[in-house]
């Protein structure tokens, strides 16, 4: 039987391909028990969970609780607006505090790259990944995957672009190593002073023309313009970059194909989608959002299994 | 490893026909019953007692299949993570007479954890088992079932398998038994 590589989830980067394969197939299996009257299994009844939001999040962590609660474990949450951390305290000793509650996963989003790994060194506890600052976003590019696989049958050989600003995306990364691993070819677009100088050594095209991009892909993944990153301005304007670079229905019909639309959300809507495409037939962002529920409930009972075997 | 059979490839249809006849003495035309085999193997007896139970007379019945591995028990117990198979009810259970079938009945464990799992998908009107074979005095929980195929007295050590025309070529009951010490 099957087991994945890793204790942690702290990237994509350090997971194999059979690695997604098995959160994949489990999370087929939690598909069906989220869209079922009962949508609860007690596996980890035994489990407890700590949220540790130390940076904003909505979707990605009502995400993971409801993904916790569906596995029936215990759940604490914690966020840094509440925390200790404005009195001075240190990450370990915030973490060793919560820990010494006898919780046994930690889901961590923090705004220093590489927060997760460092942490992992230092306590005894699974920790998954929900954001560290621009470095990656696992379980975001675990359900992107997820959804286009699932409406494409595979990602083998699929052309995907991940449009806007790759600078400051932990999900264009996390995208650009999953969908690497699974076959998919990667092509990012956005304007020059968005797109890491470096960003081809990853094997990723870079092109700066959103219609020739589209003409290339089967998938776009459409991000959002991080305006709280913009510590300097990347682009002239609001305007100027709607007018280069957002998706709208006349480029679409210009193309003369389907191309399967992703956005990670929250979508600035006029900004880099038009709401007529975001609600379109093509775009699949609502799917994103539900297989989101399925795919960390995957990765906790993936990881969870690996507690402490009795 | 010494093996006996326990069932011949006659003797295993004619299990199967009993198993049919007195399911419909209890069910009669199936009307408001389902067969709902425990995954993996309970998939084999309801799938067989289906085609078996459409040529004897000519019914439809429904048929499903359980994945019981988020209900078990021993989650955190083994080497290996425990991975799902899959649910197939494509039909609603709630106030149905469901018959949970499985090849060996042995520990009795996954039976329990059969009965926590079809209690998800709705609230069925009666719970019945079906066992093709049922290990005597080996169950670790108060369970019985309901139609047994065949009884038989074995100890922990033993190994029942169950083999099917449709998977193994030819309908056999084997059982091992490992070498004395």
């Amino acid at each position: 039987m099957k087991d994945l590589s890793v204790e942690h989830l702290l990237g994509i980067k350090q997971l194999n391909k059979a690695d997604i394969d098995i959160i994949f197939e489990t999370a087929d299996s939690f598909k069906r028990v989220i869209n079922r009257p009962i949508r609860k299994v007690p596996t980890l009844r035994d489990i407890t969970i700590a949220n540790l939001f130390f940076e904003n999040s909505t979707r990605t962590k009502l995400s993971f609780e409801l993904a916790q609660k569906r596995l029936s474990a215990d759940v604490i949450n914690f966020s840094a607006g509440s925390s200790s951390l404005t009195k001075g305290e240190t990450l370990i000793d915030t973490v060793n505090n919560i820990l010494s509650m006898k919780v046994d996963i930690v889901v961590m989003r923090h705004p220093f790259p590489g927060a997760h790994q460092f942490l992992s060194r230092h306590i005894e506890a699974r920790i998954i990944n929900a954001g560290d600052g621009t470095h990656e976003h696992p379980t975001q590019a675990l359900l992107d995957c997820y959804s286009i696989k699932e409406k494409l049958g595979s990602l083998k050989n699929k052309k995907v672009v991940i449009v806007g600003d790759i600078m400051h995306s932990r999900v264009a990364l996390s995208n650009i190593f999953a969908l690497q691993k699974l076959g998919a070819k990667v092509m990012v677009c956005g304007p020059t002073t968005l797109i890491p100088k470096y960003i081809e050594q990853l094997g990723v095209l870079v092109e700066n023309n959103l219609i020739k991009a589209l003409k290339w892909c089967d998938v776009a993944n459409m991000l959002r313009i991080q305006l709280e990153r913009q510590d300097i301005s990347y682009f002239p304007s609001i305007r100027e970059y709607r007018s280069l670079f957002q998706l709208n229905s006349s480029i679409l019909n210009s193309l003369n194909k389907e191309i399967l639309i992703m956005h990670p959300g929250p979508i600035n809507r006029g900004v880099e989608i038009t709401s007529e495409v975001a609600d379109s037939e093509n775009s699949i962002i609502l799917d994103q959002v539900e297989n989101g529920v399925a795919i960390r409930m995957a990765v906790i009972y993936l990881l969870a299994s690996k507690i402490n075997r009795i | 490893m010494k093996t006996s059979e326990v069932l011949n490839s006659l003797q295993f249809s004619h299990t199967i026909r009993r198993l049919c006849y007195q399911l419909i003495e209890n069910h009669n035309d199936f009307s408001n019953s389902a067969l709902i085999g425990l995954q993996p193997n309970g998939i084999y007896v309801a799938n067989r007692l289906k085609k078996e139970l459409n040529s004897i007379c000519e019914i439809e019945v429904l048929t499903g299949s359980l994945d019981i591995t988020f209900y078990r028990d021993d989650f955190r117990r083994n080497n290996k993570p425990l991975i799902p198979s899959v649910t197939n009810l494509d039909f609603s259970i709630e106030n149905k007479k469901v018959i949970l079938m499985d090849d060996v009945l042995f520990t009795g464990r996954t039976v329990r954890s059969g009965l926590d799992a079809i209690m998800a998908y709705g609230r069925p009107l009666k719970v019945e088992l079906l066992a093709l074979i049922e290990r005597r005095f080996s169950h670790h929980i108060p369970i019985r079932p309901d139609y047994i195929g065949q009884s038989i007295d074995t100890i922990q050590s033993e190994r029942v398998t169950v083999k099917w025309k449709e998977t193994d070529g030819k309908d056999q009951v084997i059982l091992h038994t490992p070498p004395e010490k």
